[in-house]
């Protein structure tokens, strides 16, 4: 029993600390239409994400791994349920990842800025999926399943994600990763660029906090999260931090203390994925039409002797994993400037 | 089409276009962490300009093998529910292991890797190269035990309506598992060394960079004859387990559709599905298919009209991926043992008929790595899970043709145009031959 819960809780660490560290990837990619003005220019904000980009979205890898070791049932109906949002999102990483590879390997304009269009796209709609995504599953799926019989039923396609919840937290995740990619840019690069995407961190905050706002409000009618927090105020922490950590966001942006801003950027993210995810317990994903659908870290789990296992691999490794990451974080915590890939035949 | 067949098509697509990069990745990370081991080791200056040729390739290469692995994990849930609900419990855990131990591990080192130059001393660069090379060769391991355990289940019982994980230590001793991972990296090896003698030759050719192509094409031909034995020395091993625990594709490999003992090799030989018998049958070697299953001349093979009509996989493509494997097989000993012995004479250049057989050599052990995974994934039919689940009972449920049909199209499209710019993009940077500028690099000149 235990062991659920542990995983549970692992579950929305994987899924938050990618959202974290994958966030800053895409918003960057996607914000670059708007930060960078020249091709050198460009090319700074991709040898920001060079170093770091595959390392951060295994975390992606990680997370739907450990959902399906630990809880295969939930894997299974998670992604087949979500079968077209999952595609697009699968098309859009694979054109970002190889549009970072390719774009400096053939020196001619067209070629560039036709892998410029593509970073940018590619980068956009996971960020949008994403968020439509999750605020579907806070939402619940219109699926009835059957536990006993072993019937598993999905009621909707695509378009049915796209309604005004799910639509508006994939608009949360957008500005959140807009403003993270912004302060993240602001702080790995020098001279105008730094500026002005310290600028449009700045300019973004205001709309972020509406949406954010609208959100937290909205989730009240549309979603059954706020019942944990009911029965236990205590968990109330969690959005509170989450909130806090966006205020602080702004007093230290508009300060020019951009390092800080970073740091409460990404503690927002983190905070806003567990203010969803303590609201879902003990349900992994709801149905929308029956409780008793709902895929639970109960009905949906891995055996205990396959959850111990993991659990085991999970608590050396993950650790390690973090230390090392930890280390070249910080070999590459210069800011990159115009020189740098100017003069560095083997930068992107 | 149905979902089913849509969906098998899909995996077939996405699994063999992710295997075009994956073997390359497997051996040339390996023989780029070596030559910069040389450089460090050396001080001399043609390893590293060899260390960033040829690193340069691995990385358009690798680019697309990353990439497109994420597919391979998705999929599992995307277009096979039923599949990952009943075997998630034991199946997950490896692919799990697989992202936390050996994914992390490649792509932060990558990282470090391509933009550490100038960032770090010579000795962490050179050892962040060998950690991609071990966690690249990691990940093979864990994927393969994945794949062994569907080959051959163990460690498991069904309960509550699944496969139920009770022995850990089963599921990564299995030897099925361990011996197909022995044979796919040395696989993976042969592609990468051929990749290499083929063009180093091409330059060679041109009389490009002697001194630097020779010496790569010395040590590809090594590595090369070195993995090729291996492959078939394992290749014999993995074929015995095969006899010993799928017997149906066993038979189909080796087209034998009555039981008897001591069973004879035909060189030529056709199988005949409709009819149960194989339309020709030519020049046998007695004794030799008992002696290749149990290592014994008068072993007793069962043949495939024991087994009822539905258990037997499609016999004919297994068949023809088999023998063209094991003959491809033949050929790379050959060429990398007379690759190896030219380049140990001074006018390798002049050997030109020779090196243009090695340029156009180059897709061949791509091919049979490819031949090998329609041999192990097709024998295995109509099992997803041998003798557990079948292919047919493992399909989503919850999806539909028409999405499928959408993925499918797309997948097709998308890879294809991206394999047409990354092999354009490989053609090109291997023609251009090694940078001359060292500027980025030198500055590390100073440092320990």
């Amino acid at each position: 029993m235990e062991l659920q819960i542990t995983w549970f809780v692992l579950w929305g660490v994987l899924w938050s600390v990618y959202f974290m560290l994958d966030g800053f990837v895409l918003g960057t990619g996607f914000m670059s239409g708007f930060l960078a003005r020249t091709d050198t220019e460009k090319r700074v904000l991709i040898n920001t994400l060079g170093p770091v980009w595959d390392g951060n979205e295994v975390w992606l890898v990680t997370a739907g791994g450990a959902t399906f070791a630990a809880f295969p049932t939930t894997y299974a109906l998670m992604f087949s349920n979500l079968y077209s949002a999952l595609l697009l999102l699968l098309f859009a990483l694979i054109v970002r990842g190889v549009a970072f590879e390719f774009r400096g390997k053939i020196d001619k304009p067209s070629w560039k800025s036709g892998w410029d269009i593509a970073i940018i796209v590619s980068s956009f709609l996971p960020a949008l999926l994403f968020g439509v995504a999750f605020g579907n599953i806070f939402k619940g799926i219109p699926m009835r399943n059957d536990f006993v019989a072993l019937s598993f039923n999905y009621d909707g396609g695509l378009l049915s994600l796209l309604n005004p919840y799910g639509l508006l937290t994939g608009v949360l995740f957008v500005l959140l990763f807009a403003v993270h990619g912004s302060l993240y840019s602001a702080i790995k690069t020098t001279g105008d660029l730094a500026q002005r995407a310290g600028n449009m961190a700045n300019r973004l905050w205001l709309p972020l906090l509406v949406v954010a706002v609208l959100f937290l409000a909205y989730t009240y009618p549309a979603t059954r999260l706020y019942d944990n927090y009911l029965q236990a105020p205590l968990l109330l922490v969690i959005p509170v931090i989450a909130v806090a950590s966006l205020l602080l966001v702004k007093v230290f942006a508009a300060q020019g203390k951009l390092h800080k801003a970073f740091l409460f950027s990404c503690l927002t993210i983190v905070f806003v994925c567990f203010t969803g995810i303590a609201g879902l317990f003990p349900n992994l994903i709801p149905s929308s039409l029956d409780p008793g659908s709902n895929l639970t870290i109960y009905n949906s789990s891995s055996s205990p002797y396959t959850l111990k296992i993991m659990t085991v691999v999970a608590f050396i490794f993950v650790p390690t994993v973090i230390a090392y990451k930890i280390w070249v974080y910080r070999i590459f915590r210069a800011r990159v400037t115009n020189e740098d890939v100017e003069q560095n035949s083997e930068a992107y | 089409m149905d979902v089913l067949t849509l969906s098998r098509l899909q995996f077939a697509v996405t699994a063999m276009f992710h295997f075009i990069f994956v073997p390359l990745t497997l051996g040339l990370s390996i023989m780029t962490a070596w030559m910069e081991t040389r450089y460090l080791l050396t001080g001399d200056e043609t390893w590293l300009r060899m260390t960033k040729f040829w690193g340069k390739l691995f990385l358009i290469n690798f680019a697309l093998g990353v990439v497109t692995g994420i597919t391979m994990e998705f999929q599992f849930g995307m277009n096979w529910a039923e599949y990952s609900r009943y075997v998630g419990d034991i199946f997950g855990a490896p692919l799990a292991i697989e992202a936390t131990v050996a994914f992390f591990l490649e792509s932060v080192f990558i990282g470090l890797w391509i933009f550490g130059w100038n960032k770090v001393s010579k000795k962490v660069h050179a050892l962040s190269i060998w950690l991609v090379a071990i966690a690249t060769n990691l990940s093979g391991l864990w994927i393969l035990l994945a794949n062994g355990w569907m080959q051959h289940p163990v460690g498991y019982v069904l309960r509550n309506n699944r496969a139920e994980m009770v022995d850990f230590m089963a599921l990564i001793t299995n030897p099925y598992g361990l011996i197909k991972f022995g044979h796919q990296i040395v696989s993976g090896y042969t592609v990468a060394a051929f990749f290499v003698m083929g063009v180093s030759a091409w330059h060679l050719l041109r009389k490009n960079e002697l001194e630097l192509f020779k010496r790569s094409f010395r040590q590809a031909a090594l590595f090369g004859l070195a993995s090729a034995l291996l492959v078939a020395l394992i290749g014999d091993l993995h074929a015995v387990e095969i006899a010993k625990v799928q017997p149906t594709k066993f038979a189909a490999m080796e087209s034998v559709w009555e039981t008897k003992r001591g069973v004879g090799m035909n060189l030529f030989l056709l199988p005949d599905e409709k009819n149960e018998c194989n339309a020709i049958e030519r020049l046998c070697i007695p004794n030799m298919v008992s002696m290749l299953a149990f290592h014994d001349p008068n072993a007793e093979i069962k043949g495939l009209k024991d087994f009822p009509v539905d258990l037997r996989p499609p016999v004919m493509p297994t068949y023809l991926s088999f023998r063209a494997m094991v003959g491809l097989g033949t050929y790379f000993i050959l060429a990398s043992l007379a690759a190896l012995f030219l380049s140990y004479r001074k006018n390798l250049e002049e050997q030109r008929l020779f090196l243009t057989l090695l340029v156009f050599s180059i897709p061949l052990p791509y091919i049979a790595n490819q031949l090998g995974w329609i041999v192990a994934e097709m024998g295995r039919q109509p099992w997803i899970v041998y003798g557990v689940l079948k292919t047919a009972d493992a399909v989503s449920k919850n999806i539909s043709t028409m999405q499928v049909v959408m993925s499918l199209l797309g997948f097709t499209v998308l890879y294809g145009g991206l394999g047409v710019i990354d092999i354009y993009l490989l053609a090109k940077y291997a023609r251009k031959g090694p940078d001359n500028d060292l500027s980025g690099i030198l500055k590390t000149e100073g440092r320990a």
